[in-house]
């Protein structure tokens, strides 16, 4: 089971990153959503895997009997699923945003915030005019 | 005494919900954030006093004993880097009344820069490693809310950037807690610190080591890790830059001293020396990033990389006066970084640019401000008698101590090249007389309550950094003890797990 596991997480960060390399802004959210279960994954892993042992505690009992699944890992993902949704939904808004405003999902194409023209010795009026 | 540890998330945490609510009512809003970040201020002095006077401060979250519940604690360190936040945090709230329009304000600007400040608060008094990035997660989510807030092109150009890195370091953090977790069965810092040492497989702990590294020098910007911060620090209004100069970068600085102090210290020959590579090319990249720029705020931004590198340098070379030079650094940093960014916001309201190519005359018109930009320039140069001299004296010498002749070499050439940025802004915007095509003149004149919220905070950061640099020894005495307790964490041990580990 561990070993499954272990070969999707590595799989999960592979695809990831492949995807995330790409000059697409898309292609970088759908690796980010990848990503994101790929660590959860790890995490879960981590927590060594104990299958049919709910950590319930008996009555009369301050401790569970037996070994049961470890519960602590998952009280994390959760955690981190959540504030991964939450991120990854403002990820999506932004990119939506960015599209609409600068007409480009290319990061290459990218260049309102460091624009290449710069170098030129006389300066051309940038039209930046930000409030301060 | 826990309750004065939470009083600094608390208090910013309550602000955001209150000035929420008065969000409609805008005078009512500014008062609500300017009250709230007074009361931040005179908690985390309160809590630093009482650092200074017992000892280490530890809180147990709902009353669990640790290693199972999270605790809060307050260190030196800790309580130190609070109380910086909460400076700044108050006089950056003053400025941004004056500058941060009707319309950004109205789409909760306040509460999105107190929820900042509550994470900033609490990654720097967490004890327990997941809290940690609960709270990286608290001050990155604000952030990304400040630097899109406006939606001007350039500023959702940077925040797409600023986003995409920051959460792929997010992403490395959590699975390093993971692999963390999995390798030592605890997340609790103080217990980590003897936990990483019984691991068998020490190549694992040093793998996550690295990760952890990876992670932190991301937020804190270092090579060659730091190419999101200068493309979008300069696309917000300038108290959101100044406040994310000033603490965002440093609170990636302090997760790097707090992991490699308290548990990452058992293989100082691996950790410690990509880490002292990494400073000195992250002072030289950044420096040079800062020669080629001629806008203001591109040309701080470059800076504040450079200066990571000297702070890195601080925990690399891990003795305990090169710890006091990191410590001494950091406070040094954050007040005058964050007050040179707010020199550019007032150039840029009185002038009407950033672009040195088109200001000029300052000097001239507004004599006073070229003298207050003086000081944290040249303190940021590193000249006696201002705060940076000491802070870089440190530094050196400690790196001279351990005859790293070459790190020596380089923080004082990049100290010369960071004079020479800090020559070009006074030159070119303060000295040169005005160019004919020179930004548009005739801003209005500044009214009565914008010459005081300009003016006041800078004034105020200022006079730190002078009382820094002219009365060192109370200063310096302070760095030494926090330094002594990060090199020797037994203390800090003891005091969260009622001595000695399990």
């Amino acid at each position: 089971m561990e070993v499954l596991l272990a070969v999707l997480v590595g799989w999960l960060f592979g695809a990831a990153v492949y995807l995330m390399l790409s000059r697409s802004l898309v292609r970088y959210l759908f690796g980010l959503v990848l990503i994101s279960n790929a660590a959860n994954l790890a995490i879960f892993a981590s927590g060594r895997l104990t299958r049919g042992a709910p950590a319930l505690v008996p009555d009369g009992l301050t401790a569970p009997a037996e070994v049961v699944a470890n519960a602590l890992p998952q009280a994390l993902i959760l955690t981190a699923i959540v504030i991964g949704f939450g991120l990854l939904a403002f990820a999506f808004v932004l990119a939506y945003r960015a599209h609409d405003e600068l007409g480009t999902v290319d990061t290459d194409a990218m260049r309102v915030a460091e624009p290449i023209a710069e170098e030129k010795p006389v300066p051309a009026a940038s039209g930046r005019e930000t409030a301060v | 005494m826990s309750w004065l540890l939470v009083l600094p998330i608390a208090i910013p945490m309550a602000t955001a919900v209150l000035a929420l609510l008065v969000r409609k009512q805008h005078i009512m809003e500014r008062y609500v954030s300017a009250g709230g970040g007074a009361a931040l201020f005179v908690a985390t002095v309160v809590l630093l006093a009482a650092v200074w006077q017992d000892g280490t401060l530890v809180g147990r979250m709902g009353n669990w004993p640790p290693p199972f519940g999270i605790v809060l604690v307050a260190d030196l360190f800790s309580a130190v880097m609070v109380l910086i936040a909460g400076l700044t945090g108050l006089l950056i709230v003053i400025f941004a009344l004056a500058t941060v329009d009707v319309e950004r304000e109205r789409f909760a600007f306040h509460s999105f820069y107190h929820i900042l400040l509550g994470g900033v608060c609490g990654a720097f008094l967490t004890g327990d490693v997941f809290n940690l990035y609960v709270w990286f997660e608290v001050m990155l989510i604000s952030s990304f809310a400040l630097i899109a807030l406006g939606g001007e092109k350039a500023q959702l150009d940077g925040a797409v950037k600023y986003a995409a890195i920051n959460l792929v370091s997010t992403i490395l953090f959590l699975t390093s807690i993971g692999l963390l977790y999995g390798a030592t069965g605890t997340l609790n810092m103080a217990e980590l610190n003897q936990a990483v040492r019984a691991v068998e497989n020490q190549g694992l702990i040093d793998a996550i080591a690295i990760m952890f590294l990876i992670a932190f020098g991301i937020k804190a910007a270092v090579f060659p890790l730091f190419f999101w911060l200068p493309a979008s620090y300069h696309t917000p209004p300038v108290a959101v830059t100044a406040i994310f100069a000033a603490l965002m970068t440093k609170v990636g600085v302090y997760a790097l001293f707090r992991m490699f102090t308290l548990v990452f210290t058992n293989d100082l020959a691996l950790t410690h020396t990509v880490m002292l590579v990494v400073a000195a090319l992250t002072m030289i990249t950044g420096v040079l990033g800062a020669a080629a720029h001629t806008d203001i705020r591109r040309i701080l931004s470059f800076h504040i990389v450079s200066q990571i590198g000297y702070m890195v340098l601080g925990l690399a070379l891990f003795t305990p006066l090169a710890l006091v030079g990191g410590v001494f650094y950091l406070i040094h940093h954050i007040i005058v970084k964050a007050n040179l960014f707010l020199i550019g916001g007032v150039i840029k309201r009185v002038a009407g640019s950033f672009d040195l190519n088109r200001l000029g005359g300052l000097y001239l018109s507004h004599p006073v401000l070229a003298v207050m930009f003086l000081i944290p320039a040249f303190s940021l140069a590193g000249f006696p008698p201002l705060s940076g001299f000491w802070a870089k004296l440190i530094l050196i010498k400690a790196s001279l101590d351990l005859e790293e002749y070459l790190i020596a070499g380089v923080a004082l050439v990049v100290g010369l090249l960071t004079i020479y940025s800090m020559t070009k802004i006074w030159i070119q915007a303060f000295w040169k007389p005005l160019p004919a095509d020179g930004a548009p003149a005739g801003p209005a004149p500044l009214s009565g309550f914008e010459r005081v919220a300009l003016y006041t905070p800078i004034i105020v950061m200022c006079a730190v950094t002078v009382t820094i640099g002219i009365w060192v020894e109370p200063f310096f005495v302070f760095a030494e003890r926090a330094a002594q307790e990060l090199i020797e964490p037994a203390g800090y041990v003891a005091a969260v797990l009622g001595g000695g580990p399990r």
